[in-house]
């Protein structure tokens, strides 16, 4: 394929390229980006569009194999490319849960047969996901694994968590937490606030996230390991890290798009597309977030695309089964750069 | 009597928090007249002969299904009671499919209690009936506080100004967010009073004010509302024991020598008697709690009626 595209703003950190120009393609290879280049090749104007590589996603559900019927391999990551991505990092929590060699080789290979774009899949920490032993991390590691991660849940063990952290360090592979206690979280199901209060739904207290984003901190520093914080959505979760990362633990984490477009209030609708975890929290958290991402304490911005199916969706907000989480790589990309 | 407005804005009763002023006095006027209703020997009119009610109660209730049902009857409705038990929601039949199959059958108007917040707004959003909320979950239950207004402005002439403490369980309490929203928009003054883990967060901004203290909240008040313990809703965390809860927040008649004179004490039932409220100022001069239920009918008469307009 030969491709023309001009006029539009072209930024790529690897080059440290940043201004407008026109990019050409030949035989599916970007082989120039200059101002006015001139070729025979079909064209695109670009003109007030932004030119960037294809994004990763550092945390995607792609719900295969186990639960087809809300996504699968050749679903996901098509979704994931119509959003602008090409890799995406699939978590742990299918059916049977990809605690295993051969559940990591699965995914692998439907990725190659079926997948629209690159697949990194993200192994268990514990086997079952249960949160009781480590799953075979090195095993994990060696069969294809970038990361390990109970999400969806937390590793509410401390103990289990340091061994992860110790076992990760050796294998140098990072540990990516979901941080919620879930005492604190007792049966909640959206951001404890003013709001909660209005409708009278129970509550998850921003302390759920913070809490377990300071034990783990304090582990990670002993542990030297490469913690990775996922979909962090509290001001003193922020707060820590910060402080954190000036004491040199080796500490990253991850945004989700709906955390800096939405807030909780917008439950009042009790539409349950606004029923996730972390919930979208109050105002004062979605700024503490963003400011973050202006001062480089954010590292990445991931999806936490997690589709459940409609007919799960089409119930009541408090229904215990009803699920949480959000869908749409494709929707989030747009949201994040129009916030 | 204020300038009233000839009917209400929307064709369901959700909440108070959608409710004007207006609105609110116009269902109050009306309860007034249907009240005399209840007094004759053919308590019975005529205004909604030949509509179909549904009453979906999906979690237990006494006074407030008994309540819609003989108001229903008094406005001459035909009335029919769902309850979850015995019905295919014991086989797993989920409530949208549940109210969409009670509206292949044309009712004019649902009333629905449930234990979900939101789950009456479902209904809303969805069917063409009215749909009237008789309670959900801890969220709204707006004919309740709209008969406690009937029967403070019964008993004190007005609600502009009246200082009203509400004390007990307001965390897990329906009635406390829907009396909160008409009595603050009413210009009455709202105290709520609890022990802290029963009390939930920044509800000081919905124009309240917060005290730890039965004395606090007794001082001063015109009315008292007691709330039941809603034991069944209860974690084991927020109260050490219900012993020690009467001796704090139980409502005695010493504790209710500091009251002021001519105070009334309400209480939405059902009563855990010896828990938030001694038997003694249930039963005594103070109490007006039977008659909240005697102005539960013309009020809910009221607010069938005005929906069944819009």
């Amino acid at each position: 394929m030969n491709l023309l595209i001009t006029g539009g703003r072209v930024v790529d950190p690897s080059q440290r390229l940043d201004a407008k120009a026109d990019v050409l393609i030949t035989d599916d290879t970007i082989c120039e980006v200059g101002k006015k280049l001139k070729s025979p090749a079909e064209t695109i104007d670009a003109s007030g569009l932004v030119i960037v590589p294809g994004f990763i996603d550092l945390h995607t559900h792609l719900r295969e194999p186990g639960q087809e019927h809300k996504e699968t391999i050749a679903t996901g990551t098509r979704a994931a490319v119509a959003g602008g991505y090409t890799a995406v990092c699939a978590m742990a929590n299918t059916i049977p849960p990809n605690d295993e060699r051969a559940v990591t080789e699965m995914i692998i290979a439907e990725a190659a047969r079926n997948g629209a774009c690159r697949v990194y899949p993200i192994g268990a920490v514990s086997k079952g996901l249960k949160g009781e032993e480590l799953a075979e991390l090195a095993d994990l590691r060696s069969a294809g694994c970038v990361a390990v991660s109970d999400d969806g849940k937390p590793v509410t063990n401390p103990q289990l968590m340091r061994r992860a952290l110790e076992y990760g360090a050796m294998l140098r592979m990072p540990i990516v937490a979901h941080e919620e206690d879930p005492h604190l979280t007792d049966g909640g199901v959206m951001h404890e606030g003013f709001y909660s209060t209005l409708l009278g739904l129970t509550g998850i207290p921003a302390a759920s996230e913070e809490t377990m984003v300071a034990r783990d901190v304090i582990l990670a520093q002993m542990t030297r390991a490469h913690l990775h914080i996922a979909h962090l959505s509290t001001s003193g979760a922020v707060q820590t890290i910060r402080t954190a990362r000036k004491a040199g633990v080796h500490v990253t984490c991850e945004v989700a798009p709906h955390h800096i477009a939405l807030t909780d209030e917008t439950v009042q609708s009790f539409s349950t597309n606004l029923k996730m975890n972390p919930p979208l929290r109050s105002d004062d958290h979605r700024r503490a977030v963003i400011e973050a991402i202006a001062d480089g304490t954010v590292d990445a911005i991931a999806t936490d695309h997690a589709p459940h199916h409609f007919d799960e969706k089409n119930v009541e907000f408090d229904l215990r089964h009803s699920r949480f989480a959000t869908s749409g790589s494709c929707a989030k990309r747009s949201s994040t750069f129009r916030g | 009597m204020r300038a009233q407005t000839s009917a209400l804005k929307s064709k369901d009763l959700l909440g108070i928090e959608q409710l004007s002023p207006e609105e609110i006095t116009l269902i109050l006027d009306t309860a007034e007249g249907f009240k005399e209703v209840s007094e004759r020997p053919v308590k019975k009119v005529p205004a909604l002969r030949g509509q179909l009610v549904i009453n979906l109660f999906m979690e237990a209730s006494t006074r407030t299904r008994v309540s819609f049902e003989i108001a229903e009857k008094r406005l001459s409705a035909d009335t029919l009671n769902f309850t979850a038990s015995g019905s295919s929601v014991e086989k797993g039949e989920t409530l949208i499919d549940t109210a969409e199959n009670l509206m292949a059958m044309a009712p004019d108007m649902i009333v629905i209690r449930h234990k979900y917040p939101g789950a009456p707004k479902m209904l809303a959003d969805r069917l063409p009936a009215s749909i009237i909320n008789a309670g959900d979950g801890a969220h709204e239950h707006p004919t309740q506080a709209l008969l406690d207004a009937f029967t403070i402005r019964e008993r004190l002439g007005r609600l502009h100004g009246v200082n009203v403490s509400i004390i007990g369980d307001i965390a897990h309490s329906r009635v406390v967010r829907s009396n909160i929203h008409l009595l603050t928009r009413m210009k009455a003054s709202v105290t709520v009073a609890g022990p802290p883990t029963l009390i939930p967060v920044e509800i000081e901004k919905l124009g309240v004010r917060v005290v730890n203290s039965l004395d606090e909240a007794i001082d001063g008040a015109d009315v008292i509302m007691m709330l039941r313990i809603q034991l069944e809703r209860q974690g084991k965390l927020s109260l050490p024991s219900l012993r020690e809860y009467y001796n704090t927040f139980g409502l005695t008649p010493q504790r209710l020598r500091r009251a002021k004179e001519g105070v009334i004490v309400m209480h939405p039932g059902p009563m855990n008697r010896g828990v938030e409220i001694a038997s003694d100022v249930a039963d005594g001069p103070w109490s007006v709690i039977l008659n909240q239920v005697t102005n539960g009918v013309a009020v809910r008469m009221a607010g069938v009626l005005h929906s069944s307009l819009s």
